[in-house]
């Protein structure tokens, strides 16, 4: 714990100094014109432009959406399945809080950070897609509560479980800015928050499920089950600590002067533990996509193409990665863990696309296949998230530790 | 005991009013109205799509040529900016048209989806779309079992546009325009009770002309507009492997479930973080009573 690696927090004498220090943060840092810099600022400044052309022409300028596909990638990929990947905050918070497996405490800070951008952007990308968000005050301020859709309990639970992860991460924003006594009462604040979050987290990640349950018409039989909500919690759970695995490893090596040497001594060994929570989740997953699938009796359809692209998912992106978790587990082999990681997130992706839009309207003559201008600003949405996290990352105490006079103020 | 007295007595009168204001919503709810509904014979339609000008032009949208037979030529569907169209089938009857709108069902999946209340299910059956509510969101689309809400894909102010039973005609004792502009009675209106009774003694009566069937009397727990045909429903047009069951219902035990996680899963929690706590506690005592054992 070298003292290079505590970032330096202001001396605050007053409002002055402390606006200064907030300035000097503001500016950016280290070399401005990198290969990611140059590609990310095209794509947002792109994707800027399209976002207006979407404000002006309205939605179908920029999407192929249309009357019998309401829902294209902006929600089944940036929503469903963004949300689903930033599951990972709510499991270890878990795990570390209310388990206690204190081994894991070091990349808390950075799972909940990811986290909270993952809902901040994805949730926010949203707006994109919504026909009429000025109305979307309507069923906050509680003048029009629609108490009987599934959407008004998924779009209260994000908002508030925003909130929550705010708060779990609010105590790195105080020692960044040397607030000793805000740290103190932040921090305090965190079980309660962690156990809220958990709870929100249970019910929107299943939620988010139970959105395609009353388009049961529409949805292929092979991936239309009573069981969605259920399975998309469960899938969530190694959804969200496949993403810590892989985003962990790779900001392990972008972010290499902010990572504190307990983390990177202790790295590895997360990483293994990781997978073994993963090969768990995956494997009850993979029990009950079986026994779905054993219960409906839809044997024969497994015999048509949709069959067949139903086993792709089922075998290649659950069955494959869950053995290879295990395995990697046994051997103790990092590598083969982010391999496994990474097939497992292909298999979310798969898998919320699939429900949300492949098998969706799965009968139809003209399906709906995105639009370029849809994929672009998918992207943009990501560098912009990459961008905030970057900063903070840079700033903050996220990856390292925190300041000394923090140390102790926990427990 | 003048202060009890008065707080006691302002107690008995406030339960007292709301026990009137319940009494009087429950003698309300007895006595609402029957839903509205339409029935629609199909044997008798002649494919004159007066009922599509009439609701353009009752409506406020461009107003289709009902001269024009090539568009016969292709099955449509509604638009945002029309809300019924009439399809001509080739079946083994020979041809057959079907107005097509929304169904107004008993139980709208629209209406349950809606998060603002912006689709809503009046108390006379018609659904609405209220403007001043909807945040575009489209869940009701990806809801509705029949494909019905259509949205403005090229608007900035985009709207949900279907088909509202006309209520406010309704509202002001008329009846909704189509059915007004069907001139060989193809299309009738009053209560639903009275619409399938009518519909049932049809097909009891001639048993030769009609499908045993009548559209919309169980699909999806039932539907505002009902339907007979002389051919079976999936050869004009319809699904016919619709649940009866209403599909709202297909989400209830989700929402049911909601409040009991709320309630539980919370104090779960902090029941296992206090067993954990309570377990560091007691290796934290035993290393004190057994200094120096490592194992």
């Amino acid at each position: 714990m070298s003292e290079s690696q505590v970032p330096s927090s202001p001396q605050i004498g007053g409002i002055g100094d402390f606006l200064r220090f907030l300035l000097s943060e503001m500016k950016p840092k280290g070399n401005l014109i990198t290969p990611f810099n140059v590609i990310s600022s095209i794509i947002v400044a792109v994707g800027l432009v399209l976002i207006v052309i979407r404000f002006v022409y309205g939605i179908g300028s920029i999407t192929n959406l249309d009357q019998d596909n309401p829902w294209g990638i902006w929600i089944g990929f940036d929503v469903v399945t963004g949300v689903a990947m930033a599951g990972g905050a709510y499991v270890m918070t878990f795990i570390v809080y209310i388990l206690g497996r204190k081994r894991y405490h070091a990349i808390v800070r950075s799972v909940v950070l990811n986290g909270f951008l993952a809902y901040l952007f994805y949730a926010g990308a949203l707006m994109l897609d919504l026909g009429r968000p000025w109305n979307i005050i309507n069923p906050i301020i509680g003048n029009n509560f629609g108490v009987s859709s599934v959407l008004f309990l998924v779009a209260w639970h994000f908002m508030l479980y925003m909130a929550a992860e705010l708060i779990e991460f609010s105590p790195a924003i105080a020692e960044w800015l040397g607030m000793k006594r805000l740290r103190k009462i932040l921090g305090g604040l965190t079980i309660a928050s962690v156990i809220f979050g958990i709870t929100l987290s249970t019910l929107h990640q299943s939620g988010l499920g139970a959105l395609f349950l009353m388009a049961e018409s529409k949805i292929h039989p092979l991936w239309y089950t009573e069981f969605i909500p259920v399975l998309f919690l469960v899938s969530s759970v190694f959804a969200g600590l496949s993403m810590v695995i892989l985003e962990g490893s790779l900001s392990h090596k972008v972010f290499a002067d902010r990572v504190s040497k307990d983390l990177h001594h202790r790295h590895d060994d997360i990483t293994i533990g990781l997978g073994k929570i993963c090969a768990g989740a995956m494997f009850v997953y993979f029990f009950l996509k079986v026994l779905v699938l054993i219960h409906g009796q839809q044997w024969d359809m497994l015999m048509t193409g949709w069959g067949a692209w139903f086993l792709v998912e089922l075998i290649g992106f659950v069955l494959v990665p869950l053995a290879l978790f295990f395995r990697a587990v046994r051997e103790e082999n990092v590598k083969m863990v982010k391999v496994a990681a990474a097939l497992a997130l292909t298999g979310i992706i798969l898998n919320r696309i699939n429900i949300s839009v492949i098998a969706f309207n799965w009968f139809a003559e003209n399906p709906y296949t995105p639009h370029w201008a849809e994929y672009w600003v998918t992207a943009t949405i990501i560098c912009l998230e990459i961008w905030a996290l970057r900063w903070i990352v840079n700033r903050m105490p996220v990856l390292g530790d925190p300041p000394a006079w923090a140390r102790n103020m926990d427990h | 005991m003048e202060r009890r007295d008065f707080l006691r007595n302002l107690c008995i009168a406030g339960a007292s009013a709301v026990g009137v204001a319940a009494a009087g919503e429950a003698g309300a709810a007895r006595q609402k109205k029957e839903f509205v509904s339409v029935l629609v014979d199909t044997t008798r339609c002649i494919g004159c799509r007066n009922c599509e000008v009439a609701c353009a032009t009752e409506n406020g949208l461009p107003i289709p040529d009902n001269k024009d037979k090539t568009v016969f030529e292709n099955i449509r569907d509604m638009t945002p900016d029309q809300w019924t169209v009439v399809n001509r089938f080739d079946t083994d009857d020979g041809e057959i048209f079907v107005k097509k709108q929304c169904m107004h069902c008993n139980q709208a999946a629209c209406s349950t989806a809606c998060l603002t209340q912006a689709m809503y299910k009046t108390e006379n059956g018609p659904v609405i779309w209220r403007a001043g509510k909807c945040m575009g969101c489209r869940f009701c689309m990806v809801s509705c079992p029949f494909v019905v809400p259509k949205f403005e894909y090229h608007s900035a102010n985009p709207k949900i546009q279907k088909c509202i039973l006309c209520y406010e005609r309704l509202e002001d004792g008329g009846i909704p325009a189509c059915v007004e502009s069907c001139p060989v009675d193809a299309l009738q209106f009053g209560s639903r009770r009275e619409m399938v009774r009518i519909a049932q003694n049809r097909v009891a009566d001639y048993p030769d002309q009609y499908e045993d069937h009548i559209y919309g009397q169980d699909e999806v727990g039932g539907t505002g507009w009902l339907y007979l045909s002389a051919v079976p429903f999936d050869q004009i047009g319809f699904r016919d492997d619709l649940s009866h069951e209403p599909v709202p219902e297909l989400t209830q035990n989700f929402l049911y479930a909601v409040p009991v996680v709320f309630l539980l899963w919370p104090a779960f929690l902090n029941g296992m973080r206090y067993i954990k706590t309570e377990e560091d506690e007691e290796a934290q005592i035993e290393e004190v009573y057994n200094p120096g054992d490592e194992s």
